[in-house]
């Protein structure tokens, strides 16, 4: 189970709404994830007219907790905005922060995130963070009281995979609240990985989306997820440079008073 | 130094040669990497990588669609005003031209709104001609409180201002100003502005870091092909955008490659005429160079044209597009800018869209957000 500010989830694997070919391709691919938690950047939704958007009304009708998030903000302030926004619009306390003032990688600002979070606590949001796979910040976030972290595997969109894993290993080790990994997942065996490193959930949008077959891309991430995990309460054998004999110095041992 | 300063100390014949002399081995060179330097766009524009196009085609879409998805986002130009201080010989709007001239006023603005409101459309483009006195910051003051309330997003394209102008600007709800240098020959830009402020080619050089000062979230650029050679006039542009977002690492940046079109007084005839193939390498080629940067197309392009390239390479387009002031409302071609080609309605341009598997996205902005 995943648990996030006192409620649990049954599903490891989030997801996102963007970069679909159709509302319906999203809608099947999310369904198929067994995704419980999706994400959803407020900038794309009409706000103007929310009972308009072919998107919302899709995961609206699905058995989901939607997860705003606050995509394009360039600041603390133009997040707390769009939080508020969030929350009226959608009627929901649940908020995915992300502040990426940087165009090109989409890279989340440390200083206004935290910012941000310290303030969206205190006016209660459940704050999950977007940020950099830093171990310091993810300790600040965790004590500004956010419901998780979410660091990043690498870039956004970049399915490059877990690019930062020493530090995500440190953050998992050190972390007090759930750490979910986003961003940079490119593959199922990516997902596994984090999974297996201990991370409690992880984030897929991008890989989903612009897969060949999103449908079936969604399936392979949810057994991947689930394999991770799986593999991880299991004890995953420590990994060793050399060969290890099964039952080693016993004879020896044995034979010492 | 300014930037505008540090490009031109790239002199244009340097840069041509430079163009015209790579090589099939300088264009695999480029094919093979996977960040692309500024001369590796040289030789994916070059004429030695024509052959290459559809290779560079197949990596344009796969970069598109990794990092902006299956979507295109949609816009439209709203026209308020064609009067126009400056004599440019390739313009509709051109100053000696004699076509009846108008300003929308506040009622003939809402009606438009209206108009366009009705089509779908979030996201517009208000484009005046570039008449400091009569559609400059006083008349837009007046008109924005009756057009920003009404969209998500909000794009101008009129004469170059000061940053404070800009600062003004964002105040009043404007997210994205596009200024095409239109060329980057200054000689000849000389040749084609003939008078008013547009005469003035460093000033209008400068705006695109004016833009970035002020913190205008996105920034438009491009020459209008058909003025000089489209392969320097392209080079430069490129280098314009490379060191703009080296220095403005928080505006987004977008090119366009308007084609001269026809336009009331006939116009002028292109300058080395970029062909249609030409132009879709072109686009491939900013794609490979800069994964990110937004890449739009306009409804001066045909409609076949269009339909087959959007899904390579582009992110934004127009559609249903008039180019006169009240043109929603009150059709008149009288009036117009100049000649559309792709003259379809918004639901055949968003089919066409959807048989092409591309999500059209009508909203990609929070009104609020920078």
């Amino acid at each position: 189970m995943l648990n996030l500010a006192n409620t649990s989830f049954r599903s490891h694997l989030l997801t996102g709404t963007g970069k679909f070919a159709s509302p319906e391709q999203m809608r099947d691919a999310i369904s198929a994830s067994n995704s419980q938690i999706v994400t959803l950047a407020l900038k794309r939704l009409n706000i103007k007219d929310t009972n308009q958007d072919p998107t919302l009304a899709y995961l609206q009708a699905m058995d989901i907790t939607l997860l705003p998030n606050t995509a394009g903000a360039a600041n603390a302030e133009e997040a707390i905005y769009a939080a508020n926004l969030a929350r009226e619009l959608l009627q929901t306390p649940w908020l995915k922060l992300e502040i990426h003032p940087d165009q090109r990688y989409l890279l989340p600002d440390p200083v206004e995130t935290l910012k941000a979070a310290e303030t969206l606590v205190k006016e209660g949001f459940n704050v999950l963070p977007y940020c950099s796979a830093d171990p310091v910040l993810c300790k600040r976030l965790e004590e500004a009281g956010c419901a998780a972290v979410m660091p990043l595997g690498a870039p956004i969109g970049s399915n490059r995979g877990l690019r930062t894993r020493d530090f995500l290993n440190i953050i998992v080790e050190q972390a007090n609240v759930p750490v979910i990994v986003d961003a940079g997942i490119g593959s199922p065996s990516d997902a596994c990985a984090a999974m297996e490193l201990g991370a409690d959930g992880v984030l897929v949008n991008t890989a989903i989306a612009t897969a060949r077959h999103p449908t079936d891309m969604a399936v392979a991430f949810a057994k991947a997820v689930e394999c991770g995990r799986q593999a991880y309460l299991a004890g995953t054998a420590s990994r060793q440079r050399h060969a290890v004999a099964s039952s080693p110095f016993t004879t020896f041992l044995d034979t010492l008073e | 130094m300014t930037i505008a300063n540090t490009l031109m100390r790239y002199q244009w014949d340097d840069v041509t040669l430079s163009l015209y002399g790579k090589t099939r081995a300088d264009v695999q060179a480029a094919l093979a990497k996977s960040a692309l330097n500024w001369e590796d766009f040289l030789a994916l524009i070059s004429p030695a990588a024509e052959p290459c196009v559809a290779t560079m085609a197949q990596r344009a879409q796969t970069l598109t669609r990794h990092r902006f998805g299956n979507t295109v986002s949609l816009f439209v130009p709203l026209y308020l005003s064609n009067l126009c201080a400056n004599e440019c010989t390739y313009c509709g709007f051109t100053m000696s031209n004699r076509i009846k001239r108008t300003r929308l006023n506040l009622e003939e603005i809402q009606r438009e709104v209206q108009a366009i409101k009705a089509m779908g459309f979030d996201s517009v483009l208000l484009v005046t001609g570039e008449h400091e006195t009569k559609a400059g910051m006083a008349y837009f003051e007046e008109v924005l409180p009756v057009i920003t309330p009404h969209f998500s997003a909000v794009a101008m394209e009129v004469q170059p201002l000061s940053e404070q102008d800009y600062r003004q600007l964002k105040q009043w709800g404007v997210n994205t100003v596009l200024v095409y240098q239109e060329t980057y020959h200054a000689a000849r830009y000389g040749q084609y502005h003939l008078r008013g402020k547009k005469a003035d080619f460093h000033w209008r050089l400068h705006t695109p870091e004016r833009l970035g000062q002020a913190g205008i979230n996105k920034i438009g650029l491009g020459a209008l092909l058909g003025l000089s050679d489209w392969r320097t006039d392209s080079a430069f542009t490129a280098l314009h955008l490379q060191l703009l977002q080296q220095q403005y690492w928080q505006s987004r940046f977008s090119v366009a490659f308007p084609r001269i079109r026809p336009c009331t007084g006939g116009g002028i005839a292109p300058v080395n005429a970029i062909t249609d193939k030409q132009l879709v390498q072109l686009i491939c080629a900013y794609r490979l160079f800069q994964p990110e940067v937004e890449l739009t197309l306009s409804t001066r392009e045909s409609s076949h044209f269009r339909d087959n390239v959007v899904p390579i390479a582009i992110n934004t387009i127009s559609a249903a597009s008039q180019t006169q002031p009240g043109g929603y409302s009150a059709p008149t071609e009288a009036l117009e800018q100049f000649a559309t080609e792709d003259t379809r309605s918004v639901e055949d341009v968003i089919q066409a869209m959807q048989r092409q598997h591309l999500d059209p996205v009508w909203h990609d902005w929070l009104p609020g957000f920078g």
